[in-house]
């Protein structure tokens, strides 16, 4: 099975990425960007059949690696 | 808006009878974003409501100091029409929570504090505490903060040259990351926060204002309790990129006569800047908050005064030089923005969509702030430990454990992530007693160091505070500089408690007649108080940053040998004391006892002694005597430099002469023992010859030899292990 994790920045936490892209899309002539906000994709093949199973073991690693949940939310989607 | 009730008030940290103040000031009801405000200036952080009383006797002044407490940092002379300023401060609440961010943005609000006078920054150091090795969150703290620090302060492109590391059970639940920064600036081009000029623009500069650590200050005003980690408020994120751009934009403008007074938003952002700068010039302020940056939709009047987005500033500009302020910000890419003005209301008035928000008076708030005289209890007196007491290692298993431990071992893995070479100016890198950095374009250099001993405080605080002041005082001599002046950073427990309260009232005796003593003046500090998780406080920690002037860099010494074949003298009394050493704590097992006495007219004079030694070129290396006594200062200076020793002790307590950890001593390496004996005879100074520098193995009284390189990988290992 594959899990596809996406890891964001919480609302309302600064994200110096995003601002620097935004400003580096300014500077090369595309306007009209407003707010930019950057994350992770992470992809994960699991030998877990069971979907919840799955997504449980993905829900563990999120809060204890892939994502600092102090700060970043996490989405998990499952494949096949 | 919501109703206040008594949960909301106890919520923002007000006791009630501080909000029947809060109530006979108004005169009504206070909104919520008034009580907001009421709250974060009446904080410990910002009030310092529980400390002020004793923070007052501390000696503030001296023919070099230009400003004292009270400004966003303290200003020394450092003569040819230059200025040092400087500071330390806690971030020790945030980093608990997100060590990462919480260190970064330590550092960047302490950099503020010092470029907002007018300096460029050019040394951090840091002091950080971390709990027992073996505790669950311990690496994991560790690793955050470190690369936090890094992350910053290398990125912003400003050295970090020093600091300690430190490990102990009581601060599990409570990290110290306490932050210092050194800045230079032109004696006459330093900037204050003080407001003037009724009608003159009030600007908002840097980045935009969003929901961050909203609460910072009541929150690092509060007690942990375990739950306190699921309460995670927005954490503050740091850009250190957009800091190097606030550093340049303000001291180019500070280049023009545009700006009358300006401030750093740091804990509790606007509110406390705008309050405190208005309330100085004895003035009012009015602010739109709709011409506030911010970088979300939605956001409250109580959200804007409140929130602690890093990198901003505020300023109070000439009438009629906005434009020229406008364009240095618009070059650097940050905003700008014209948010109000001052007033002769002494009122601060915020409005927000036509509509008055907030309105409260500037100077009762200011001055009905609570202060409080709290009761406290004298630490218990703990008895002397004899060193007969004391089981006897053999000297080698000893000093390996002790050099090869948790607290002994090279800090190396820490600061090889610090950027500490960036400026190209210095001099005494990391892993000596002070780092130095030159004066750029000069021969002058600056010496920084801090300095503490939390398990000495605890045990008896009034030699504690001696002692902390008195080894920063011993490590900026120990390289040849001349000390300046300190900035204390007091990290205790709940001062509530009266034994708490007892520990920060003698160690701040002990570090007032340190730095009288010593003419060694307080010129800016910081309080953080309530470091207690369920009741446990830390060990009581006023972490003492110090700094100190060499006239030229190349009459310094490091701790290193210089060459093989030269004589060891030890400056000052033999070893005798083990209580709270940490052969006693580490090789006996019993952390106990009375610390070591702190004889102040010894240190002056021992200090002095050696600091003439080191500016006559009489000595090539200088090496301090603390933590782990004579044989630990010894082991250092051979790792150092790879040369061996062999030293010759006597006496009926070899493990006491070894290491016990009395104070007011130095190990010097000279060339010509004699004279540095003969000129120690005539300044009263004790001395000794106390063996010679050669060969690449340690050796005490010529005998059990062991490899400098077997020291070094005891003392190098330990750290990279126990991150892996």
């Amino acid at each position: 099975m594959k899990a596809k994790v996406h890891v964001t920045l919480k609302q309302g936490v600064l994200d110096p990425q995003g601002k620097a892209v935004q400003h580096a899309l300014a500077a090369l002539g595309f306007t009209g960007v407003g707010d930019v906000r950057q994350g992770k994709f992470i992809e994960l093949d699991i030998a877990e059949a069971d979907p919840a199973k799955a997504k449980a073991q993905v829900e563990e690693m999120c809060r204890k690696l892939l994502a600092n949940t102090v700060i970043e939310n996490y989405a998990i989607d499952l494949e096949g | 808006m919501p109703a206040i009730t008594p949960e909301i008030v106890a919520e923002h940290g007000l006791s009630p009878a501080e909000y029947e103040r809060v109530l006979a000031i108004m005169g009504r009801e206070p909104n919520i974003t008034e009580l907001g405000i009421f709250s974060v200036m009446w904080s410990e952080h910002c009030s310092y409501k529980s400390s002020k009383k004793w923070l007052k006797t501390l000696p503030t002044t001296a023919p070099w100091v230009i400003c004292g407490p009270g400004e966003n940092a303290g200003v020394v002379d450092i003569g040819d029409g230059q200025a040092a300023i400087f500071k330390m401060e806690s971030h020790n609440h945030p980093s608990f929570i997100e060590p990462y961010q919480g260190a970064a943005t330590g550092v960047g609000g302490i950099l503020r504090d010092v470029f907002t006078m007018g300096a460029r920054p050019v040394a951090n150091l840091n002091a950080l505490r971390f709990g027992a090795p073996e505790h669950a969150k311990t690496r994991h703290l560790v690793a955050g903060v470190v690369a936090g620090i890094g992350g910053y302060g290398n990125c912003v492109g400003v050295p970090t040259v020093g600091g300690e590391v430190e490990f102990h059970p009581s601060y599990n639940g409570n990290i110290l990351v306490n932050a210092m920064t050194i800045g230079i600036a032109d004696t006459d081009n330093i900037f204050y926060s003080e407001a003037s000029g009724v009608g003159n623009p009030v600007v908002y500069v840097g980045s935009k204002t969003g929901r961050d650590g909203i609460h910072g200050a009541t929150m690092a005003s509060a007690e942990f309790s375990e739950d306190s980690e699921e309460k995670r408020p927005t954490v503050q994120v740091g850009d250190p990129f957009t800091e190097k751009l606030l550093i340049e934009a303000c001291l180019e403008l500070m280049a023009t006569d545009a700006i009358v007074a300006i401030q750093d938003m740091g804990a509790a952002g606007l509110t406390s800047s705008s309050f405190e700068m208005a309330s100085k010039g004895g003035l009012g302020v009015e602010i739109d908050l709709d011409a506030v940056p911010v970088r979300e939709t939605g956001m409250t009047p109580y959200e804007i005064m409140l929130s602690e987005s890093q990198e901003r500033m505020l300023m109070v500009l000439e009438p009629g030089k906005e434009h020229i302020a406008k364009a240095v910000f618009d070059k650097w890419e940050l905003d700008f923005s014209i948010i109000g003005r001052l007033t002769d209301t002494g009122r601060m008035v915020l409005t927000m969509g036509g509509a008055t928000v907030a309105d409260l008076p500037i100077d009762p708030l200011a001055q009905a702030a609570p202060e409080y005289d709290r009761p406290w209890t004298p630490g218990e007196k703990l008895p002397e430990v004899a060193a007969a007491d004391v089981p006897e290692r053999p000297w080698g298993e000893a000093l390996l454990t002790l050099i090869g431990g948790p607290q002994g071992s090279s800090r190396r893995w820490v600061w090889e992530q610090y950027d500490h070479m960036v400026m190209g100016d210095t001099v005494g890198r990391p892993g000596g007693d002070a780092a130095l950095v030159r004066i750029h374009g000069t021969k002058k250099g600056l010496a920084a160091t801090s300095d503490v001993t939390p398990r000495y405080v605890a045990a008896d605080a009034h030699q504690g505070g001696r002692q902390a002041v008195a080894e920063a005082w011993r490590n900026l001599t120990a390289v040849g500089a001349t000390p300046l002046a300190i900035t204390d950073n007091m990290n205790f427990g709940n001062p509530e408690r009266p034994a708490i309260m007892g520990q920060f009232v003698e160690a701040i005796k002990g570090m007032g007649e340190a730095c009288i003593a010593l003419d060694f003046p307080v010129v800016s500090g910081n309080v953080s108080l309530y470091n207690e998780t369920n009741g446990e406080a830390i060990l009581p920690t006023p972490t003492i940053g110090a700094i100190g002037l060499m006239p030229d860099v190349e009459q310094s010494v490091g701790i290193g040998f210089a060459a093989p074949d030269q004589a060891l003298v030890l400056i000052g009394a033999e070893g005798s004391w083990l209580g709270q050493s940490w052969y006693l704590a580490q090789v006996a097992g019993r952390a106990e006892g009375a610390p070591p006495p702190v004889d102040l007219a010894a240190e002056r004079r021992n200090g002095d002694f050696v600091r003439g030694l080191i500016r006559a070129g009489q000595v090539s290396a200088c090496h301090d005597v603390s933590d782990g006594g004579l044989l630990v200062a010894v082991a250092e200076m051979a790792m150092a430099s790879g040369i061996g020793a062999d030293v010759s002790v006597a006496g009926p307590h070899l493990h006491a002469a070894l290491f016990g950890e009395d104070q007011a001593r130095y190990v010097v390496a000279t060339a010509d023992a004699e004279a540095v004996l003969a000129a120690a005879a005539k300044a009263g100074v004790a001395a000794r010859r106390l063996g010679a520098t050669g060969g690449d193995a340690l050796a005490v009284n010529g005998a059990d030899e062991i490899s400098v390189a077997a020291l070094k990988k005891a003392h190098e290992s330990w750290f990279p292990a126990y991150m892996a």
